[in-house]
């Protein structure tokens, strides 16, 4: 489990966060929503270590992260795995080197071991076939699996997915959704994933944070989210006159 | 202020980046690549360069000193020491600051918009030091090859143009070569260009790495990183001039 407790941030005095406190559950899929400048990727940054509270602590299992060492928290950074909005795969490598870095730099695995754990990483996302490939060679949804591959080599507790659909087509976006949820149930990590994408609120949101100004305005899961009666979450979520038929019709 | 931010960030920059390498294995492989990226590619533009440089310093030389007191010689002792003392280590530097300095920030800022410097730090991976450490060092060892080389085709250069234009005989400019040679000369230039190299990938590496936005900021990254290396190379040729050959 992973908790934020009275996280603060601000960057050159403009509050982006006040006052955070949320549990995000191990095995499940967390889902963080809020509208673009809402303060989640800020959210998810802290969380993962990339920014600073000013103040509030984020603890991984009772271990308190934010008052850690570097040197400590590099231990934790071993059990993390993190999606990028982009997929951020490093474009000198082909897709198997990508998969297998966190392999090279932190284990003393034989190359031949390596190797085989990145193709049953690439196997576990459906991907074969693509491991000479260059990132610039694939397709946008191969990248995100291949960045998913890469993020679960090392066996993480903990995964972070930030917007892990953008750019995505909806059925794309759904393959991923749902291999997101598969792998945090086999795995049972404890996995946020950040996201303004209905689709995934509704398919895979089994704890979901809603972010308003920078404030926790909601909590709950993808079934209460249909009868909440939170103005600003009804307002972001059933923005569209489609939505707001299906809420009526419900 | 503005000047003493960046001067202090660039310290702070630097020390992060001379920390221990992560795997040794993975450090010395990087190195390889860099080599070959950085220096290597590079012998071409190096080569090109100082050969009609040579070839121009002789025949401006000849044009200059056609006063029969003047002998001959003094054409292969001016483009000697021309090549040696300066064009060599300072003027490759400089071309090197674009060619090579724009390659890095631009590699570096790139990845930093488009978050793979982001993937290194969630992974707990010294970003800095995985990423610019092995290109100063790759320089480091590769700027004193590529000096050579220049000193050599040069000066190579330079008897060609002075032969073939019929301003100077072979003899001649070949005793000029070798006419009060000052060894240290060599010595200076190859420590000059080990300054430059740390130079120009340091802060490229900087640039780089403190890339905000997108691609315009990439490209502004870049150019900042040529400009500021370049005025360096310049100031760090003055004081070390002092230094070594006052």
């Amino acid at each position: 489990m992973i908790e934020a407790i009275n996280i603060n941030k601000s960057f050159d005095n403009k509050i982006v966060l006040k006052d955070i406190n949320a549990s995000f559950k191990t095995g499940c899929t967390n889902l963080i929503i809020g509208q673009s400048g809402s303060g989640k990727t800020v959210l998810l940054k802290s969380l993962v270590g990339l920014h600073k509270p000013d103040s509030g602590s984020v603890m991984y299992d009772s271990r308190n992260f934010t008052a850690m060492s570097s040197d400590q928290k590099g231990e934790i950074r071993k059990e993390i795995g993190m999606l990028f909005q982009g997929s951020a795969l490093f474009d000198s490598m082909n897709v198997e080197e990508n998969v297998r870095f966190p392999l090279d730099m932190f284990t003393n695995k034989s190359l031949e071991e390596r190797r085989e754990r990145a193709n049953f990483c690439l196997k576990r996302v459906n991907l074969e076939n693509v491991n000479n490939l260059l990132p610039s060679e694939i397709s946008g949804g191969m990248q995100k699996r291949v960045a998913i591959a890469r993020a679960i080599a090392l066996n993480p507790r903990y995964l972070f997915c930030d917007e892990p659909n953008s750019g995505l087509d909806p059925k794309t976006a759904i393959v991923i959704d749902e291999l997101i949820q598969e792998i945090t149930r086999e795995y049972d990590m404890t996995t946020i994933i950040n996201t303004h994408d209905m689709n995934s609120v509704l398919a895979i949101g089994e704890n979901i944070i809603f972010i308003y100004n920078g404030a926790k305005y909601w909590e709950g899961s993808n079934e209460d989210i249909m009868h909440s009666d939170n103005k600003e979450l009804n307002d972001f979520i059933f923005a569209s006159k489609f939505f707001k038929k299906i809420r009526d019709r419900l | 202020m503005n000047f003493l931010y960046h001067l202090g960030r660039y310290a702070i920059f630097v020390k992060d980046v001379f920390r221990r390498p992560e795997k040794h294995r993975i450090f010395f492989s990087q190195i390889g690549k860099e080599m070959e990226a950085l220096g290597l590619s590079s012998v071409g533009i190096v080569v090109i360069i100082s050969f009609f440089m040579g070839a121009v310093i002789t025949l401006q030389l000849a044009y200059n000193l056609e006063i029969p007191i003047i002998p001959k010689y003094t054409l292969g002792v001016g483009a000697r020491d021309t090549m040696l003392l300066e064009f060599s280590s300072t003027m490759v530097s400089l071309i090197l600051a674009g060619k090579v300095g724009s390659h890095i920030a631009s590699q570096i800022g790139t990845m930093r918009v488009t978050e793979q410097i982001d993937v290194l730090d969630v992974m707990g991976i010294n970003s800095a030091n995985f990423l610019v450490l092995p290109k100063v060092v790759g320089m480091i060892l590769m700027m004193p090859i590529l000096v050579i080389i220049s000193m050599g085709v040069g000066i190579i250069g330079g008897w060609l143009a002075g032969v073939v234009a019929g301003e100077v005989t072979s003899a001649d400019f070949v005793y000029g070569l070798q006419y009060a040679f000052v060894p240290f000369y060599i010595l200076y230039s190859l420590i000059k260009s080990v300054v430059f190299a740390f130079l120009i990938t340091t802060i490229a590496g900087y640039w780089g790495y403190y890339t905000n936005g997108g691609s315009l900021e990439v490209g502004q990254s870049s150019t900042k990183a040529v400009v500021v290396s370049s005025i360096q190379i310049l100031l760090f040729n003055l004081v070390l001039t002092q230094l070594m050959l006052a």
